[in-house]
């Protein structure tokens, strides 16, 4: 009964939070409304009998990769984006894509409901630490230790991509983009941000 | 009747856990807006606040009253949704972790000795002994978790959003600087902080906050601060960057940024953000003290008292608040003595001393634990 | 009473479809870079749904990688679009149309 009505309650917010991230055209409101997301999804994670992933869910998406995100928002200065699309066609692909996508889940859902219903197995080991610290080390440890080398190669990814021009290369940068686009305003502002 | 009374009474119990917690750590931020004030008063040989009731003592109450009377400024260009989410992301997420600290030691026996005296009355006997049956060795915690260190890392990073969007809602160029500063200095400084937790995980072999306290009362130091002791000097450098505190409060640099991320923020806003402050030194005290300080466990308590009476419990339990307020008065007396970092200082020293120095600890600790163990 | 297996994988099939479209409709670089993530999200959901109603903890493993790749993403992909940023002074991706520059 509880983890039911818990189940309709986080699973309305993360439906709710996932459109209104489309829906925004402002990216911080669409930040907010994924961190949204991340925090229903954890919530049914903990009802799932899952609380290291709960933790973990908060941790990174919430905790890290979406603080990096606003961060990176904030930093460049984004505002809403009012162009058009140039490629039109896309809509429709979109709008097709979804349909395609929602009878694909209807399919699904009725097949399970078809399905002979398995029992739930309550032996709540699986989502302790214990056991997934000790399936990570001994069964799994190949794939954690490419993991590990992959953080590093983003680490390393990350740090080349964004690191800092130098003063003339920024000026070349910034001239030939305003003499590309023909504008004179702003140019100040534009500095900053490198 | 009974049995939805029965089915409601862990819902009944965690409420009024919660509301207790949370009004005893809001009766304890108070008075220590009220103690900084003091204390900062005689470092600077005056006497501080005085006026209201005696020796002041009345003073945050007087302070939240003319906060609530102020009146609410909101700049007209500001983002106004996220202007009023800002604090109020805030202040929860300094709240949260309370829920899963470890208060004191279980009691074997809460409320037996209240059984005999309404053991004849019709109704209320019964339901007497049921409670008192049900409050047998119920531990200290509002809840009991398997995660409780991954769960309190978690909710703090959530609360740099707090910072972030106050900054970037309020359309101010000072807010702006300041709530981009914070979030810097928070994702630096919870890399350090992480990395300073691992030793103690892994000495403790649990993430549970009970399971770390019982693992101390186990080992022979008693205490984590003494295996532990450079990820213990880690751990409260990067709580001091994490709570936003002098050395580390560039965020609201009054000299640079006028107040920083609450620059814009007036009236109860204002005043969700200071509370906000306040209750994250607390729940990093109570962390740094459970992890490293052994929690509410006093070593050589038991010969005196009785393990799990309730007399153990309260002395425990009032050890526990006076080690918490030994690390609030730290906070102060770093205030009064330190200057402020200069931010470029701040990142190099955050990146380049203080996570090389939490990794050593991990690495040194990792060889101690295998040569111990094998 | 528990939700069945069902209708957990409904609801992750309703956020991979929402997230798959705004892949498409989103013009900023960050504002994909999110759906993606949400596409994750939702295959997590489901890896964690099946782990509880099998009892098997590899579910659970699979999500830690997913969010480690997800860590990765987020590192070099935001790296990518501040350079992209830098270069372009926008982060709308059909802007990202020259090879050149």
């Amino acid at each position: 009964m509880a983890s039911d009505v818990f189940f309709f309650i986080f699973a309305g917010f993360a439906i709710a939070c996932a459109i209104s991230m489309v829906y925004h055209k402002n990216p911080l409101y669409s930040a907010i409304s994924l961190v949204g997301v991340f925090i229903a999804l954890s919530c049914l994670y903990v009802t799932l009998a899952a609380p290291f992933i709960a933790a973990v869910q908060i941790l990174i998406y919430a905790g890290a990769i979406m603080v990096l995100v606003v961060f990176v928002i904030m930093l460049l200065n984004l505002d809403e984006d009012r162009r058009d699309n140039r490629l039109g066609f896309l809509y429709a692909l979109g709008g097709g894509l979804g349909l395609i996508l929602l009878a694909q889940t209807f399919f699904v859902f009725y097949a399970v409901m078809r399905a002979p219903q398995q029992a739930v197995n309550t032996a709540e080991t699986a989502g302790k630490t214990m056991s997934i610290g000790q399936a990570m080390y001994t069964e799994y440890l190949l794939p954690v230790e490419i993991v590990g080398i992959l953080l590093l190669m983003a680490i390393i990814g990350g740090v080349v991509m964004s690191r800092r021009l130098n003063q003339e290369q920024i000026e070349a940068v910034v001239d030939k983009e305003l003499e590309l686009r023909g504008q004179d305003e702003d140019k100040d502002d534009y500095r900053i941000a490198f | 009747m009974e049995a939805v009374l029965k089915t409601a009474f862990p819902f009944i119990v965690f409420s009024a856990g919660i509301l207790a917690a949370f009004q005893g750590v809001l009766m304890i931020v108070a008075y220590t807006v009220l103690a900084e004030r003091k204390v900062l008063g005689w470092m600077q040989g005056r006497v501080g606040p005085n006026r209201v009731g005696p020796w002041g003592v009345l003073q945050p109450f007087a302070d939240l009253f003319k906060f609530i009377l102020k009146e609410d400024l909101i700049p007209d260009k500001s983002t106004k949704f996220v202007y009023f989410l800002a604090p109020l992301v805030a202040l929860s997420c300094a709240l949260l972790p309370i829920v899963v600290y470890p208060f004191g030691p279980r009691i074997a026996d809460p409320l037996g000795w209240l059984v005999p005296y309404v053991a004849d009355w019709p109704t209320l006997g019964p339901a007497v002994a049921w409670i008192a049956e049900q409050a047998i060795n119920m531990p200290l915690t509002i809840a009991r978790i398997d995660v409780g260190v991954l769960f309190v890392l978690g909710i703090t990073s959530v609360g740099v959003f707090g910072i972030a969007l106050a900054g970037w809602s309020s359309n101010s160029k000072y807010s702006l600087m300041g709530g981009l500063r914070s979030s810097a200095q928070m994702i630096s400084y919870e890399l350090a902080m992480g990395a300073s937790v691992i030793g103690v995980v892994m000495l403790a072999g649990t993430l549970d906050l009970n399971g770390i306290i019982e693992a101390q009362i186990r080992s022979p130091f008693k205490w984590f601060i003494i295996p532990q002791f450079l990820g213990f000097v880690v751990f409260l450098i990067a709580a001091f960057a994490e709570t936003n505190r002098v050395p580390f409060d560039l965020p609201e640099a009054e000299t640079e940024l006028v107040a920083g991320f609450h620059t814009e923020y007036s009236a109860l806003k204002f005043a969700l953000f200071f509370m906000a402050e306040y209750v994250n030194m607390f729940t990093v005290s109570v962390m740094c003290v459970t992890l490293f300080l052994g929690g509410w466990y006093v070593p050589g308590l038991g010969k005196i008292l009785q393990p799990g009476s309730i007399p153990y419990a309260l002395v425990s339990h009032v050890a526990f608040i006076g080690k918490i307020c030994f690390f609030l008065f730290l906070y102060i007396w770093v205030r009064g003595t330190l200057p402020r970092f200069r931010f470029d200082q701040l990142m190099n020293f955050g990146w380049k001393f203080l996570l090389p120095l939490g990794i050593a600890n991990i690495i040194l600790t990792i060889v101690v634990v295998y040569f111990l163990n094998s | 009473m528990e939700p069945s297996l069902a209708s957990y994988l409904a609801l992750s099939g309703i956020l991979f479809t929402i997230g798959a479209v705004g892949v498409i409709y989103k013009r900023n670089a960050i504002g994909m870079f999110m759906c993606i993530e949400l596409m994750l999200n939702s295959v997590n959901l489901t890896f964690v749904a099946f782990s509880r109603y099998y009892a098997d903890t590899t579910g659970q493993l699979f999500v830690f990688m997913v969010m480690a790749v997800a860590a990765c993403e987020a590192a070099v992909g935001l790296g990518i679009i501040i350079a992209f940023f830098r270069n372009r002074i926008s982060v709308d991706v059909d802007d990202a149309s020259l090879l050149k520059n």
